[in-house]
């Protein structure tokens, strides 16, 4: 057993609001300098540079498959899942509840890359908008394809779950919560409703590369994959999320 | 004034919490961060918001809320009807936007503040 620096929340060129250097290669090369050991590409409402970005990886970083969706509450959750077909299969619900078209010129480009740094296209959806599933959905959705929930950046007024929707609902089955800031979480989780039960992860939510691995969380896992992830969130086995 | 009152004159449909149609009005207000309106609302508050999750229901128990509004022709999810019937909130739904309805609402005194 050994402690992987992981930072489960990186954006990439596809996410509208994201720098067009996060390319797949640009990802992986500033990851592996920051010494991360799991990362985890999750883009708006979509997966399609997750496979090139798995691609491109190399020296033994991880590379996790996700997404991050926008709830009908405007809540952001992450799906993160084993496989790059997991995180498909994914996708196809999301866009199946997902309206819109992307108006580049306000939101930002969203650049399909391969793991050459090459422009394979653009995606033309409305990457940046809400979905019509609730929360409970992803969740549920989620976990069916095998993959971990996370609630993003509940330390935020903006798309957290706290912040839309007041607390965590009771019967809402998360793997974790997300933080940015682990200051200003202290300094607020006694407030939080139905966080305590809750393991919490720090992710930088990396839009620039220079955000890659400023933040990071340490997972104490015999292998870098979701089942030994599941069991560190959850404190089994002595795998366990640490410091 | 009574949720009942306003159903009747502004024709607001009613979807859940029929118990609570004789619950006294104090004032409104219009929030779709839950959190927001966690701090800010009052008891007697009727609630103007888009939210339709679960989570509206409690936040109105806790605050003691007389009715909550979906506006802009959003519906309630299952779940929140259901809990809007146990709890006797009334939960009231109407195509015109919170900004209108409100405002028509204000007019007629509810929550007034003194000019």
């Amino acid at each position: 057993m050994r402690a992987f620096k992981s930072d489960l929340h990186i954006h990439s060129c596809l996410s509208p609001c994201a720098d067009l250097d996060m390319s797949p290669k640009a990802i992986v090369e500033r990851s592996l300098e920051q010494g991360l050991d799991i990362i985890a590409i999750c883009d708006h409402n979509s997966a399609e540079n997750v496979a090139a970005s798995i691609r491109a990886a190399k020296h033994g970083l991880r590379v996790l498959p996700g997404m991050e969706i926008c709830s009908k509450e405007e809540a952001h959750v992450l799906a993160i899942f084993e496989t790059v077909e997991q995180a498909l299969s994914m996708q196809d619900i999301v866009y199946k509840h997902l309206k819109g078209t992307n108006r580049p010129e306000v939101f930002g480009d969203q650049v399909v890359a391969n793991e050459f740094d090459e422009v394979d296209g653009f995606n033309d959806r409305l990457l940046i908008g809400a979905t019509s599933m609730g929360v409970e959905e992803i969740v549920k959705e989620t976990g069916r394809l095998g993959g971990l929930s996370i609630a993003s950046h509940v330390d935020r007024p903006s798309f957290s779950i706290l912040g839309q929707l007041g607390f965590i609902p009771t019967d809402l089955e998360l793997d974790a919560i997300e933080v940015s800031d682990s200051s200003r979480w202290e300094a607020m989780r006694h407030e939080a409703i139905g966080v305590e039960k809750l393991p919490v992860v720090t992710s930088s939510d990396a839009h620039f590369l220079s955000d890659i691995g400023k933040v990071y969380t340490l997972l104490f896992l015999e292998a870098p994959n979701i089942e030994e992830m599941r069991m560190a969130l959850s404190g089994k086995f002595g795998r366990k999320v640490g410091n | 004034m009574q949720v009942r009152e306003i159903q009747d004159i502004f024709h607001l449909k009613m979807v859940a919490g029929k118990k609570g149609l004789d619950n006294e009005i104090t004032g409104g207000y219009c929030g779709d961060l839950l959190s927001d309106v966690m701090a800010n609302s009052f008891k007697g508050t009727l609630w103007f918001t888009i939210q339709g999750h679960q989570n509206i229901l409690a936040v109105a128990v806790l605050k003691e809320m007389a009715a909550i509004i979906l506006v802009n022709g959003r519906l309630p999810d299952d779940d929140t009807k259901a809990k809007a019937d146990d709890e006797g909130i009334p939960i009231l739904v109407c195509d015109l936007p919170a900004y209108q309805l409100a405002g028509q609402l204000y007019e007629t005194g509810i929550g007034k503040t003194a000019e």
